[in-house]
């Protein structure tokens, strides 16, 4: 278990390494300029230099990179082109927003999710698989973007029951989940947030739950005298682990943050640092994100794996 | 447009289902809630980015500059006033000096006197990076300001000197731009740049209280300030970015804020429904393509004018839900300097003919057109809408579209670094003559060194441009500056479209909100009824 450990952790570092170049070598390859943002709209070409030199963007785009790097490996991720603020700070506080958001989603997701799916799974070709079937493509297919402004048209507009925008009437620094009041203004992101990772979850468990219980050991369950509730027990053990792969994937996604959703509820998440960052060409902040965000997608991977050897030993011994 | 939901059922539904829920809080009296269109809260830390929008909440809420703009009326454009200097004239024995007086018994919102040394001093934090208070940052946003400012001298504790690089009549403009910070507190925290934008401190009408990085700013009343007519109305002012205008308007409509920039048109209906004010004026903006007249078609002036012809303005002041009016020259009609230029009304036959004439039909050109941006409008239906009328009269369109930042690459590149361009659609702040009108057409501005994007050159043209900086006579100046604006559009410089009406919508418990012909608002003025 160990080994396996601190090999996953070992080839996170190339994985990481590999994701910062890629992303590095995207928002210099796209169009525009990360000054252009800070620079007057009649900037001189001299200007350009000076102001260029000043941010450090004169030098070969490999020393930047490699400058950016070394500094990074000693923790230090730069400051904001825009805000001169810590990129540190501002990627952190960002993924503790969307964090907030994810840990009511993913249990409300994952639980309804899985439970869907299960049920179906059990009764394939049911009205009730067609059903469940029906509310996962439309969780899959409905634009989320969509979804939360029909949701805040209704909820916040016309009924005014609760709050179009915002994380918290003072902001995301007095927020606290322990606050009814607070609370409310999540109730809509979660929801939005929570549809698409129902949809997926439901369609995937409903496929593994139907194809183990094709396989030839329910049989002999069955054969052996077991009743139905044992043997789905059996059979829900058995298909966890597709399952749960898709649930690291899902986890995985919604830490990213939603750049939609976030705009949408303006929710000071990391999607939305991303599209201001994105469209400020704020590179120290679209790095530092990025590569932070990669190291949470390995290390939830990593985590799924070790859950997937502990639920299935077959895969601990391959 | 918002749609309203119909049907009890899902009415019902959702009312029980949110039983448990308590509503929303009240709004409470005094506090004036903005959603800016902006991704993010502007720099704190002297002039903002996030373009004018910066300017209009941040910088001159918590900043003052040596010239201020008026403000206060809604019926005519505004103009210059005095701001820090009470008073400013061109020295008569040299064109290129001019003497800045400076206001007394003024402070900044950490006590310090305002002096003449601070101006000095902030001079240097923009300009010389040998010096300790210089700020990258600052540097890079107020260049464009200061290209014409050789040096900077304190003459006794009241006055200043600025010495220009070349002979500018209308220099002061270019001092209405320049917010002065507090030395004192930049001192005091050592130029730490990052937390001087958490502790700003101005001479301006707001001070600072808080803010959450990226989330909102809240500033409470100066009650000191200098002018006590702009003593803020209202018990505190809080700025939210808000770019999604979808999200702006649903704020507005449940209550979350009380003023909103830039709704969208479809909107504008459910808002009047919902009893929300819209308030429109004309202001100094204009959304042209700026043209490249070195290569490619537009280097005939049949071509150009043909591209304004083939324009039936009145179908993009619809599509904008009338939130726009018809352009016919650079600056909209009620500028001083306006004057009678030649009126290219919609024509698409003439149109054809010129392009016939010049010989380029079906007449090939590439323009590019960004998806979103400050002052952008509505740019892809808009540009939609351009096509369809100029392809009618014989044009055949190649739209090169991208986003904002890249845009902006290809206007500050200028015509050389990219030839094949042959047209741009970035509106523009015409807020002074010299960025309005001038810069477009002279020499010294040519691209990349400058506004004049496809190195426009025409001799009369150029003469006039010398002749307005060189007239220090108002009156004689104004006119010269008519004769201008009337002869850029007998070039056709560019292809005009239509000029924004600047909307913004209201909660009714706003009062006293006065909308200025101006990028820049006042908003001092407002209070927030219970």
């Amino acid at each position: 278990m160990w080994v396996t450990l601190l090999r996953r952790i070992l080839y996170a570092v190339p994985i990481a390494f590999g994701v910062s170049v890629v992303c590095f070598s995207l928002v210099y390859l796209a169009p525009g300029d990360p000054l252009q943002t800070v620079l007057p709209a009649d900037a001189t070409a001299d200007m350009i230099e000076l102001i260029k030199h000043e941010y450090g963007f004169d030098r070969p785009i490999p020393v930047q990179f490699g400058l950016w790097l070394w500094h990074v490996l000693q923790g230090d991720f730069g400051v904001s082109i825009s805000t001169r603020r810590p990129v540190i700070g501002e990627v952190m506080g960002s993924l503790h927003n969307t964090l907030v958001l994810v840990s009511f989603a993913v249990p409300i997701a994952f639980s309804i999710g899985y439970t869907l799916g299960a049920i179906a799974g059990c009764v394939p070709g049911g009205w009730l698989d067609r059903t469940v079937t029906g509310i996962a493509v439309m969780g899959v297919s409905l634009p989320n973007y969509w979804l939360g402004i029909v949701l805040v048209i209704v909820f916040a507009v016309e009924f005014m029951v609760l709050p179009a925008t915002g994380m918290g009437p003072q902001g995301s620094a007095a927020f606290s989940i322990f606050s009814l009041n607070d609370l409310r203004y999540m109730v809509l992101p979660v929801f939005t947030l929570s549809m698409i990772p129902i949809g997926i979850i439901a369609r995937t468990t409903r496929a593994a739950v139907a194809e183990v219980r094709g396989l030839d050991f329910v049989t002999t369950l069955r054969a052996k005298g077991l009743g139905e509730a044992a043997v789905i027990r059996h059979v829900l053990k058995n298909a966890m682990p597709q399952v749960l792969a898709v649930m690291g994937l899902q986890f995985g996604y919604l830490m990213g943050g939603s750049i939609l959703i976030e705009t949408v509820f303006t929710w000071p998440g990391s999607g939305f640092l991303l599209a201001k960052a994105i469209i400020n060409r704020d590179i120290p902040v679209l790095q530092g994100a990025i590569l932070l965000l990669s190291l949470v997608f390995v290390a939830t991977n990593l985590v799924v794996d070790l859950l997937q050897s502990t639920i299935d030993p077959r895969i601990r011994r391959a | 447009m918002i749609p309203k939901p119909t049907g009890s059922t899902l009415r019902h539904l959702a009312a029980a289902g949110l039983l448990a829920l308590a509503p929303l809080p009240a709004a409470a009296g005094g506090i004036l809630t903005v959603a800016m269109t902006a991704g993010d809260i502007a720099v704190t830390t002297g002039t903002p980015d996030q373009g004018f929008e910066g300017l209009r909440f941040v910088g001159w809420s918590l900043y003052d500059a040596l010239v201020g703009w008026d403000l206060s009326k809604a019926d005519q454009p505004s103009d210059i006033i005095p701001g820090l200097a009470t008073s400013w004239a061109v020295d008569p024995n040299d064109h290129k000096r001019w003497i800045f007086k400076l206001r007394q018994g003024v402070k900044f919102h950490d006590g310090c006197a305002f002096t003449a040394d601070d101006v000095i001093w902030n001079y240097g934090r923009i300009t010389d990076n040998k010096s300790p208070q210089f700020f990258a940052q600052q540097f890079a946003l107020n260049r464009g300001y200061m290209t014409n400012v050789a040096s900077m001298e304190k003459i006794d504790a009241e006055t200043v000197a600025i010495t220009t690089k070349f002979v500018e009549s209308l220099f002061p403009y270019t001092m209405s731009y320049v917010p002065m910070i507090s030395r004192c507190r930049a001192e005091a925290l050592k130029y730490d740049w990052a937390a001087y934008a958490m502790q700003p401190s101005g001479t301006g009408p707001y001070k600072f209280d808080k803010m959450i990085p990226r989330e909102r700013l809240e500033l409470v009343p100066n009650k000191d300030y200098w002018n006590a007519n702009r003593v803020p109305k209202q018990d505190r002012m809080i700025l939210i970015p808000m770019p999604e205008a979808a999200t702006r308007v649903a704020a507005l409509l449940s209550g979350q804020v009380n003023f909103v920039e830039a709704p969208p048109p479809d909107s504008i209906p459910r808002l009047k429904s919902a009893g929300m004010t819209i308030v429109t004026n004309v202001y100094p903006h204009n959304w042209p393509f700026t043209l490249n007249f070195v290569n490619g078609p537009f280097a005939d002036k049949r071509v150009r004018q043909a591209a304004n012809y083939a324009l039936n303005r009145a179908d993009f002041v619809e599509l904008l839900g009338g939130l726009a009016t018809e352009e016919y020259g650079q600056v909209p009609p009620n500028m001083p300097y306006y004057g009678k230029p030649i009126r290219y009304e919609f024509n698409t036959k003439k149109a054809t003919a010129l392009l016939k004439e010049a010989n380029c039909y079906p007449c090939k050109i590439t323009l590019a057109i960004s998806t979103s941006g400050s002052g952008q409008m509505q740019p892809l239906p808009m540009s939609d809408l351009l096509k369809s009328q100029m392809e009618e009269a014989g044009f055949k369109i190649d739209f090169k579209v991208m986003d904002w930042n890249a845009i902006l690459e290809i206007a500050r590149g200028g015509v050389d670094k990219f030839p094949d361009i042959h047209g741009v659609n970035i509106s523009r702040a015409l807020l002074d003559p010299v960025v309005a009108i001038m810069k477009p057409v002279a020499k010294a501005y040519w691209s990349p060194a400058g506004a004049n994007w496809g190195h426009f050159y025409a001799d009369d043209t150029e003469k006039l441009v010398g002749e307005i900086f060189n007239e220090f006579d108002a009156a004689k100046r104004m006119a010269l500056l008519t004769k201008l604006h009337e002869l850029e559009n007998e070039h056709a410089i560019m292809i005009f479209v239509v000029h924004d009406l600047n909307p913004r919508a209201i909660s009714p418990k706003i009062k006293g909100f006065v909308q200025a012909q101006n990028w820049f608002q006042d908003m001092t003025q407002i209070s927030v009824e219970p």
